[in-house]
């Protein structure tokens, strides 16, 4: 199961989204979520689904890869649908169990809302996927830029974020293998209660801290040896620069969202909804 | 290159309130000097101080007591310090948990981006150190798809960008396989041949240290032992005293001897061995 | 107590595009009381087989009998399986986690359902048996050396009393005396106990030393299983599948090929001594 979480796993491949400039990336993944809490009723969505459609398409990274993803948020989707499935109160009753009940609105919500989830995480998995995490804290360092003037420290912020991206994968490794020699000493992390499941946590949650920690003094001294001293002084390997396909993604980002929301100002002002 | 003058280190031990409670004495009055251009090795048992005493290159770790200098620097001196570890670089022993990149050339260019390199410049490094340790065609990879040897070879081109005069690799074989072990020796065999790049080995294998120039022995913090490995293989049985070992044509010939089969002192390697056990044939 | 492996396939995520043949139609049989050196370079599925046998991973064809029973039958217990072939991974100390050295080792007889006195016994007896004496049952693990907490984490398999105990590289990182003190200690337990060992091992040098059979395991196949002599026979072989013979196999041969009249089974430093003294001395006459 651990090894399903595709959030932070670079898709090598050669493609126009690879190529974006990581600004442009987060840009448009924040727009479409906007977008996706912005669009009402099918004709939104619509939209929004060809949108997304495409940057699948244009990103060359197979669709089984990106909804891998989807697995691991499997469980806060089910509740999520299940919640506004049998409390969101309609007019039509469809069906009823005690004080259970479902209603239209009720199924439309559903509906809606599991789309909604099932489409942010499918966007910002695309962005994972198609920018390195370095590529990606890059972005947002340069995107934050402006909140240095009011002492926030971006740069160290961003290098956290990056070094974090390149351990998860190894301390996913980790979990593995410690769990797998706690289950060669007679462990049980499947049955019993949930206290009983908590307490057989600790044998494979205390040498993790012990590995985590050993790590990440490891990589400070290594760091260190290497020259860093924070964001001063530094210069860049692969700085950013906006080419053409960054400008034109940007004026089709933009082009999309203005749609979006004219459908919807659009729905509001006359009424006219479908579905 | 590396001089060292009494050099001393102590691990302290501190209580709740931040006072010292007790110390523990890992680098004891070391005199060393190691000159450009040469290939050292430093053996010495788990705790016996080398990897503190090569912390002290890098001036990661400052001296208690004594000094070291690197090319002429004095690693207490605050203003050097960048400078000191951008000529003498050091690879570690986990290969994990060194590699700050995602991608094998980003982590690469990290070093130069610490130096304030110029971008053109990096890129042109990086591609330079990349070829020197053969992992060229490896530089859009990401590190955790590489063998555990291809990864510490990532992390000296890593050194290398920075144009460093001497590495220090502290264990760089020791969680490796034979594979691992001997293209990650190569690869520094060969910096140090064709760039003239110092070389400081910490190993725990004999067999890696055979062709070394020069050769410290450390035993509880200080240089109990050092010379060419021929002079340092000579002595089997203070070597077995310290927790170490001989290559096994040192220790075949050794026990030959004690067999009373005439051989000299610190053979090295399988050909000298076979070589003079033919010779002793011909004479009789 | 024997364990018998049959047809065993193992296909990591099957049916994508990250399929891989892990183990390929594995058979082998292990008897009784047997030093076993399990070799083959990373990745040939050494450490996938060896989880096989105590039942961390599930082969996705063929069957597995532990004293005759199929472990994938239907009841049979997992966790007895764990309790009699024992497992020790590669830097076995990343696993401890409790506050003393005596408790972290109670922790595999506890899981079987010992009570704390006869799990403190059994735990006891096993520090003692890989030479951690009893002024270190109430020390934290995390203060030990490197070497003696590599010893605590074997015990800590080791009270679980295991008919079969399975040691993936178990000096790796070790000083050469450290290296030399655990195998010696591992063969003292396994003339002393009769227990079944499997060294998973890099090292030719050390496996020629201790064990009677050799298995050796290249892309997920079982390429020689032999007496040592006779694996390092195939020293050639060997090293096209990017392993190597011991050093003195290497030694013995160039004397051979040099006209010497020795004998090119000589593996350890010990044989080879032997055996070129024996040389030398016909010489004399």
């Amino acid at each position: 199961m651990l090894r399903d979480i595709t959030l932070g796993q670079y898709y090598p491949a050669k493609s126009i989204i690879h190529q974006l400039d990581p600004r442009v990336k987060l840009v448009t993944t924040m727009i479409f979520i906007i977008s996706l809490f912005v669009a009402k009723g099918i004709t939104g969505y619509a939209v929004a689904t060809l949108f997304l459609v495409m940057a699948v398409r244009m990103s060359r990274v197979p669709f089984k890869y990106i909804t891998k993803g989807l697995k691991a948020v499997f469980m806060i989707l089910m509740i999520t649908v299940v919640f506004n499935l049998f409390l969101m109160d309609g007019e039509i009753e469809l069906w009823r169990f005690g004080f259970l009940r479902i209603t239209d609105k009720g199924v439309r919500t559903a509906g809606f809302m599991a789309l909604r989830l099932i489409y942010l995480i499918i966007g910002s998995s695309i962005m994972t996927l198609t920018t390195t995490p370095n590529d990606l804290t890059d972005g947002l360092e340069r995107l934050l830029s402006p909140l240095k003037r009011i002492h926030v420290p971006v740069h160290e912020i961003a290098m956290m974020m990056s070094i974090a991206l390149r351990f998860i994968p190894i301390l996913l490794e980790e979990t593995d293998k410690i769990m797998k020699a706690q289950m060669a000493r007679g462990a049980d992390f499947e049955s019993g209660n949930l206290i009983r499941k908590a307490r057989a946590m600790v044998p494979l949650l205390v040498p993790l801290f012990i590995s985590a920690f050993r790590r990440a003094n490891d990589l400070a001294m290594a760091m260190e040896a290497r020259c860093y001293h924070g964001g001063e002084g530094r210069t860049k390997m692969k700085p950013l620069h906006y080419e053409s396909r960054d400008k034109t993604a940007y004026a089709v980002v933009w082009g999309y969202f203005l749609l979006v929301t004219a459908i919807t100002w659009f729905q509001r002002q006359y009424g006219v909804m479908l579905l | 290159m590396i001089r060292a003058e009494e050099l001393t280190f102590d691990y302290e031990r501190l209580d709740e309130e931040g006072n010292v409670e007790s110390k523990k004495r890992a680098v004891d009055h070391v005199n060393l000097h190691i000159r450009p251009g040469k290939f050292i090795a430093v053996l010495g048992h788990n705790g016996s101080g080398k990897s503190t005493l090569a912390k002290h290159i890098n001036a990661i770790l400052m001296p208690a007591e004594g000094t070291l200098w690197v090319d002429g620097m004095d690693t207490k001196e605050e203003g050097k310090l960048w400078s000191i570890r951008q000529e003498a670089g050091m690879v570690f022993q986990n290969p994990d948990n060194q590699i700050i990149g995602t991608v094998v050339e980003e982590d690469v260019g990290f070093g130069p981006e610490n130096l304030g390199v110029p971008t053109d410049e990096i890129w042109r490094r990086v591609e330079e150190s990349l070829g020197a340790v053969g992992m060229l065609k490896y530089r859009h990879h990401s590190p955790n798809r590489l063998s555990g040897g291809q990864k510490q070879r990532v992390a000296i081109a890593g050194v290398m960008a920075m144009h460093p005069r001497c590495i220090v690799l502290d264990e760089p074989t020791a969680m490796l396989d034979p594979h691992g072990r001997a293209s990650v020796i190569q690869t520094a065999r060969k910096l140090n041949r064709e760039e003239g790049i110092t070389i400081i080995l910490i190993t725990h294998y004999m067999e890696e240290v055979v062709e070394a120039d020069h050769i410290f022995v450390m035993d509880q913090g200080k240089i109990v032992m050092q010379g060419d490995p021929r002079t340092i293989f000579s002595r089997v049985e203070e070597l077995k005293r310290l927790r170490l070992d001989v290559p096994q044509a040192t220790l075949l010939a050794f026990e030959l001897q004690k067999r009373g089969i005439p051989l000299p002192d610190g053979i090295l390697s399988n050909e000298e061995l076979v070589d003079r056990l033919c010779q002793l044939k011909s004479k009789m | 107590m024997s364990i018998k492996v049959k047809d065993v396939n193992y296909t990591y995520a099957e049916n994508t595009a990250y399929e891989i043949h892990a183990l390929k139609d594995i058979n082998l049989e292990i008897p009784d009381g047997q030093f076993i050196g399990l070799i083959g370079h990373t990745g040939s599925g050494k450490s996938t087989l060896v989880q096989h046998l105590n039942g961390l991973i599930r082969a996705t064809g063929g069957r597995i009998y532990f004293n005759g029973r199929d472990i994938y039958g239907e009841n049979f217990s997992m966790k007895e399986l764990r309790s009699k072939v024992g497992l020790v991974f590669q830097y076995p100390e990343h696993q401890l986690f409790e506050i003393d050295v005596l408790s972290d080792v109670c922790f595999g007889p506890k899981n079987l359902g010992c009570s704390r006195e006869e799990a403190e016994r059994k735990a006891r007896e096993a520090l003692r048996m890989v030479g951690m004496g009893e002024e270190y049952d109430k020390s934290s693990p995390f203060e030990l050396s490197g070497g003696q907490k590599r010893r605590v984490a074997i015990a800590g398999v080791l009270a679980m009393e295991p008919e079969v105990l399975i040691l993936d590289e178990p000096t790796a990182g070790l000083d050469p005396r450290g290296r030399d003190e655990i195998l010696d200690q591992i063969e003292r337990l396994q003339k002393e106990r009769g227990i079944t060992v499997i060294l998973v091992s890099h090292s030719m040098e050390d496996v020629a030393r201790y064990v009677d059979r050799i298995i050796v395991m290249d892309h997920g196949q079982v390429r020689f299983d032999d007496a040592p002599a006779a694996v390092f026979r195939h020293y050639k072989e060997l090293e096209e599948i990017g392993l190597a013979a011991p050093q003195m196999t290497y030694l013995m041969h160039a004397l051979r090929e040099k006209g010497a009249d020795v004998d090119t089974d000589a593996a350890t430093v010990k044989e080879a001594a032997d055996a070129i003294e024996r040389w030398l001395r016909n010489r004399l006459g």
